[in-house]
C-alpha cells in the first residue's frame, strides 16, 4: 500500500510540475513583447548561450562528421557504393544528429549556466530585491535569457551541420579518396530544402524546450547551495530526455 | 547596462557564422557548376534511355575518370536524351568510333558513363558526337522481358501437354475447365 501511495504521489507531483512549467511558459511568453524592447539584454544572452558555446559545438560537429565518414565509408564500401557517403552523411547530420547533439551540448553548456545563474540569483535574494524595486524578474532576467536561447540554438545547429558535413567530406574525400564530384552531386540531388527546414524546425523546438527547462529550474530552485546544484543537474537530465522524445515526435510528423 | 564592444563583436560573429552555415547548406543542395580544372573539350552522345544519370556524373575509361557529364537534355525531334560530356584535355586520344555506355557503380551507386575505345585513327574533339552508345540498364525492363518469356513458354507448354509446365504453370494447369468455356 505504501508503495502504491508513493507512486500516486510521484504521479501527482509529475502532473503538477508539467502544469507549473506550462504556466511558467505562458507567463514568460506574456513578457516577450516587453523583453524585445530591450535588445541589448537579448544580445548579451545570445552571447552567453550562443557565442560561448561555439567552440564546443564546432569541435563536436567536426568529430561527429568524421566518425560518420569513417563508419559510413566502411559500411558503404562493402556494397561498392562509397559515393553514397555524401548522401548518407548529409541526411543523417541534417535531419537527426545535428539538431539532437547540438541540443544536448546546448543543455550541457548553456542550459546549466542559465539554471545555476538564475538559481544563484534566487539564492542570494537578487530576484527578491528586484521584486522589491517593482522590477519584474520575469521581464528583466528570464525573458531575455529565453529569447537568447531560442535565437542561439538554431544558429548553433546550422553551424554544427555545416561543420559536420565538412567532417564527413574530410574523411570520405580527403582520406578515403571517394570521388569528390560524385560525393557532392549525389548529396545535392538527394538532400532537399525540406530536409534543411526540418533541421531548422527541430533546432527551434529544442531551443524552446531546453531554454524553458533551464530558466524554469533556475527560477524555482531551492535557494540553497544544494538546491542550485540539484536544479542544474535536473536541467541537463530533463532537457536531454525531452529533446529525444520531441525528436521522435517531430520526425514522425515531418517524415 | 550596455553590453561591451567585445560582447557585441563575438555575438555578431556568432550570428554571422550561423547564417553563413545556413547559406552554405541551402546553396550546396542546388546544382553548382562542377569545376573540371584545366582545359577541357565537350562531346555529346544520344541515348534512348539514360536511367538515373545525373549531371556531374563521372565519364570514365577503363575505370579512370576522364570527365564529367555536363548537361542532360531531351531532343524532341529524335526522341532521345542528349548527354553533353566535358572531358579533360589531357585525354585527347579517344578514338572517334568509341563506345559510350551508361553503367551503374555498385549496388546502390550512381550511374556513370563508361567509354570503351574503338579502333579509329581519328580522335574525338570539341563538339563531336559519340555514335555508338549503349543505354542504361533498366532492371524493370529486363524483368518484364523475363516475365514475358516465361509466360510465353507457359502458354506454349500448356497447349502441348494439358498438365502444364514445371515452373509457374499454376494458372494454366490448375483450372483448365474454368478457362475452356471462356475461349
Amino acid at each position: 500500500m505504501n508503495f502504491l501511495r508513493e507512486l500516486w504521489e510521484n504521479l501527482r507531483e509529475f502532473v503538477a510540475t508539467v502544469g507549473a512549467v506550462t504556466m511558467f511558459f505562458g507567463r514568460v511568453l506574456a513578457q516577450l513583447p516587453q523583453a524585445v524592447l530591450r535588445p541589448s539584454l537579448i544580445v548579451e544572452q545570445v552571447h552567453n548561450t550562443g557565442a560561448l558555446s561555439l567552440v564546443i559545438i564546432m569541435t563536436c560537429g567536426l568529430f561527429v562528421g568524421m566518425v560518420l565518414g569513417l563508419s559510413g565509408y566502411d559500411l558503404l564500401q562493402r556494397f561498392g557504393s562509397e559515393e553514397a557517403l555524401g548522401t548518407a552523411g548529409a541526411l543523417a547530420i541534417v535531419k537527426e544528429l545535428g539538431p539532437v547533439i547540438s541540443a544536448l551540448l546546448f543543455a550541457g553548456r548553456a542550459g546549466t549556466a542559465l539554471a545555476s545563474e538564475i538559481g544563484l540569483m534566487r539564492a542570494t535574494d537578487q530576484l527578491t530585491a528586484m521584486e522589491m524595486m517593482a522590477v519584474d524578474p520575469l521581464r528583466r532576467v528570464i525573458a531575455p535569457r529565453f529569447v537568447g536561447g531560442i535565437i542561439a540554438l538554431p544558429l548553433l545547429t546550422m553551424i554544427f551541420i555545416a561543420i559536420g558535413i565538412f567532417g564527413v567530406q574530410l574523411v570520405g574525400v580527403q582520406q578515403f579518396k571517394v570521388d569528390a564530384a560524385s560525393f557532392w552531386s549525389q548529396m545535392r540531388s538527394s538532400v532537399g530544402l525540406d530536409d534543411i527546414v526540418e533541421g531548422i524546425v527541430k533546432g527551434c523546438v529544442f531551443g524552446v524546450a531546453c531554454t524553458l527547462i533551464a530558466v524554469y529550474e533556475g527560477f524555482t530552485a531551492v535557494p540553497t547551495a544544494e538546491g542550485v546544484g540539484r536544479a542544474t543537474t535536473r536541467t541537463v537530465v530533463i532537457s536531454a530526455v525531452l529533446t529525444l522524445i520531441l525528436d521522435y515526435i517531430l520526425t514522425a510528423i515531418m517524415l | 547596462m550596455r553590453p561591451t564592444r567585445t560582447v557585441e563583436f563575438s555575438t555578431g560573429l556568432f550570428v554571422l557564422l550561423g547564417f553563413a552555415a545556413l547559406f552554405f547548406l541551402v546553396t550546396q543542395i542546388t546544382n553548382r557548376e562542377l569545376s573540371t580544372g584545366g582545359k577541357s573539350y565537350e562531346v555529346m552522345a544520344q541515348f534512348e534511355n539514360i536511367g538515373s544519370l545525373k549531371p556531374g556524373a563521372a565519364v570514365s575509361m577503363a575505370g579512370v575518370t576522364v570527365g564529367r557529364v555536363e548537361t542532360i537534355g531531351y531532343d524532341q525531334q529524335l526522341y532521345k536524351a542528349v548527354v553533353r560530356m566535358r572531358i579533360n584535355s589531357q585525354f585527347d586520344r579517344i578514338p572517334k568510333d568509341s563506345d559510350a555506355s551508361i553503367m551503374t557503380s555498385g549496388l546502390l551507386g550512381g550511374q556513370y558513363i563508361g567509354i570503351t575505345p574503338g579502333g579509329a585513327e581519328e580522335f574525338l574533339k570539341q563538339g563531336d558526337r559519340i555514335e555508338f552508345v549503349q543505354d542504361a540498364f533498366v532492371l524493370e525492363n529486363l524483368i518484364n522481358q523475363l516475365a514475358a518469356t516465361f509466360l510465353r513458354r507457359d502458354s506454349g507448354s500448356s497447349q502441348d501437354s494439358n498438365q502444364g509446365g514445371a515452373q509457374g504453370g499454376n494458372q494454366g494447369s490448375q483450372q483448365p475447365p474454368a478457362q475452356e468455356p471462356k475461349k
